[in-house]
């Protein structure tokens, strides 16, 4: 079951880099990295239990952190900045 | 017995959070507009974690573990729906109008 979880882990996370690397406008990109970023919180977790490490979860906690933080960084850049890459700007 | 009944909650916490991360995936990769990929994210992203972390919190038994599976919940919980705001609001305010069709009569 936990190999389950975790291909289908990689599955999502591999169309996520897919949106990623093809989004038109840059906050299709931001959303992508977030949701890259939640799934690899979850898939270093049942990494863990796979492993039988629950060591694991500590770096999955830091990871949630950085993530949060990083998206938000990003958000904040590129709210308030004039020259914006848009791909489908209007 | 009460093992088996455990496993059993903690394989359908893991089918339906599988099921529906794909769904998300599926949505971030096909949907039109960015406000519907969106949608199709912060929607899934929030349960499916939940229901993957509490199938791993029924697997991992009382202690520590228990305790770090908890912690990283409720950190995702409050921190998936503030980036989504942020995201949308980053949005709208760098000029993406969502796709309106007024197709209906009247």
């Amino acid at each position: 079951m936990l190999i389950m979880l975790a291909i289908v882990l990689l599955t999502v996370m591999f169309m996520a880099l897919l949106r990623a690397l093809l989004g038109p406008s840059i906050y299709d990109r931001i959303l992508a990295v977030n949701l890259f970023g939640t799934k690899t919180v979850l898939l270093i977790a049942v990494m863990g239990f796979l492993f039988g490490r629950p060591e694991f979860l500590d770096i999955a906690l830091v990871y949630a952190l950085i993530n949060f933080i990083s998206v938000i960084g990003v958000l904040r850049y590129f709210e308030y900045s004039d020259n914006r890459i848009n791909g489908s700007e209007s | 017995m009460m093992e088996l009944i455990i496993q059993l909650i903690s394989s359908a916490c893991f089918i339906l959070g599988a099921l529906l991360i794909l769904s998300g995936g599926v949505g971030i990769l096909r949907f039109p507009d960015f406000f519907t990929r969106m949608h199709a994210a912060g929607i899934t992203e929030t349960l499916a974690t939940s229901l993957i972390l509490i199938g791993l919190m029924l697997i991992a038994g009382w202690g520590l573990v228990l305790f770090k599976l908890v912690l990283i919940l409720l950190f995702i919980m409050l921190t998936s729906p503030t980036a989504s705001h942020a995201l949308a609001k980053s949005a709208m305010h760098g000029k993406l109008t969502p796709i309106i069709h007024n197709n209906h009569s009247g």
